[in-house]
């Protein structure tokens, strides 16, 4: 279980006019207790709903607050938080470290599966299971968009984490691969907490946040939680009409 | 673009992927590659004329040949390579003479095919294995020996990013009609490695690969 007890984060801005630096809030403070498997955050760009996922695993600790998984706290056990979340970007580039598919997957297990012969052993199973097991020894960069975001996921996965924090994992991809992982995420035993702008991914989502100007200011179950979302996006809209 | 020609796979730098197999050079220890390679390096970095430097190149070719690398993939992608130790031999042959020139151009050839040999003949993981057992001493001065470890894997991973978003940067300096100036080049390449390094620190601490 997931939770967020008056969380906050805030960061240091420079000031336009040339003053000093102002300290300002990017998200919260939020409290929520996250149990549902899947949970869905929509928002609009620079909406913070990227810093409410990064959050989840520790990639970025509170200022004021506190975050938990399964009663660890992010700030103080990051370690055992980081070992229980795993974590997806929108760009898989950035993700895969390694040259082919295989060594990625294995490095992840390199923690886990001290033995190097067990560890290529059971990385080439996670690729057969992701469907790349054809792949295993090419370079990474032959592989295409969809097959790469594939990739992220199975060496996060590799792990066997807790849950699993997406953000924006199908922003690159087009239609085919979109669904193909949308299935493949939807089949995932973990919790699932995914960050989107396809709206038809986040309706099949438990419970959706939806998060403006750094607050959740919708929680609720799909319908009515899209409902305010494209409300308050249609007022946005408007606004920005000159 | 060339029309009417099919396009190539861009070029991802000269080191080679791993390509599995059975021959002696794949079998032997990756620590004693590294040694080697290291070896070789050092050997070369003394100036010892241009008849060792060959000697030296002969013999990584014949490692070559046993590994049964493929020469057709290898070649290709070490032709930026020739490029700059043909430059390189040509100034130092202006410079300095021929000897050196041929030197330099040959120890440049040496070392590139060396450590193309070495990471198309060995796996990235057993690689890393070697490298942190290696800097297990550096635990003692606070520096995690896994952690100097992930920095091969960085390094292998970062040469081919390296050139995409260079020749991305290119093809949108042309787009622009701007490809007569490097700064519409070097400055968007450079913004977006910084961008590139920062999403891929935070990416591994998100796998936990830092801790």
């Amino acid at each position: 279980m997931i939770e967020l007890d008056a969380a906050e984060v805030t960061a240091w801005s420079p000031d336009p006019a040339g003053g000093p630096d102002r300290v300002v809030r990017l998200l919260g403070p939020v409290t929520l207790r996250l149990t549902e498997r899947r949970v869905a955050v929509v928002g609009a760009n620079g909406s913070g709903k990227s810093t409410l996922a990064r959050l989840l695993n520790g990639l970025v600790l509170p200022s004021a607050g506190a975050v938990r998984v399964d009663g660890l706290d992010t700030a103080a056990d990051g370690r055992a938080v980081r070992q229980r979340v795993g974590f997806v970007f929108t760009d898989p580039d950035a993700q895969i470290v390694m040259p082919t598919p295989l060594e990625d997957v294995a490095l992840s297990l390199r923690r886990t599966v001290p033995d190097a012969r067990e560890r290529a052993s059971r990385a080439l199973d996670v690729l057969t299971r992701f469907g790349l097991a054809q792949r295993a020894h090419v370079s990474v960069h032959a592989l295409s968009g969809g097959q790469r975001q594939l990739l992220a996921l199975a060496a996060v996965l590799a792990t066997e984490p807790a849950v699993l924090v997406c953000d924006e994992p199908t922003t690159l991809l087009d239609l085919r691969w979109r669904t193909h992982v949308d299935a493949l995420l939807a089949s995932l035993a973990q919790q699932v907490v995914v960050v989107t702008h396809d709206l038809e991914a986040a309706a099949r989502a438990e419970r959706v946040l939806v998060v403006d100007d750094g607050q959740v200011v919708a929680d609720d179950a799909p319908g009515p939680a899209l409902a305010r979302y494209r409300e308050l996006m249609g007022a946005r809209a408007a606004e920005a009409v000159p | 673009m060339s029309a009417g020609r099919p396009q190539r796979v861009p070029w991802a730098g000269p080191l080679g992927l791993h390509r599995p197999g059975t021959s002696p050079v794949h079998r032997a220890p990756a620590g004693l590659k590294l040694v080697l390679l290291a070896a070789v390096g050092a050997v070369l970095v003394v100036r010892t004329g241009p008849v060792v430097a060959a000697v030296g190149l002969l013999v990584v070719i014949a490692l070559g040949v046993v590994a049964r690398t493929p020469w057709r993939t290898s070649t290709r992608g070490l032709v930026p390579v020739l490029l700059t130790a043909a430059a390189l031999g040509g100034y130092q042959t202006w410079a300095r003479g021929a000897a050196y020139g041929a030197e330099v151009a040959l120890d440049l050839l040496t070392l590139v095919l060396a450590g193309t040999l070495v990471t198309t003949t060995t796996r990235a993981d057993d690689l890393l294995t070697v490298v942190a057992r290696a800097a297990r001493p550096l635990r003692h001065v606070g520096l995690p020996p896994e952690t100097v470890a992930l920095t091969v894997g960085l390094f292998l991973r970062t040469v081919p990013v390296l050139v995409r978003v260079t020749g991305e940067a290119r093809d949108a300096a042309r787009a622009r009609g701007l490809e007569r100036d490097p700064r519409a080049v070097v400055v968007p390449a450079a913004v977006r490695m910084v961008g590139h390094a920062r999403t891929t620190g935070d990416a591994l601490a998100a796998r936990g690969l830092g801790d």
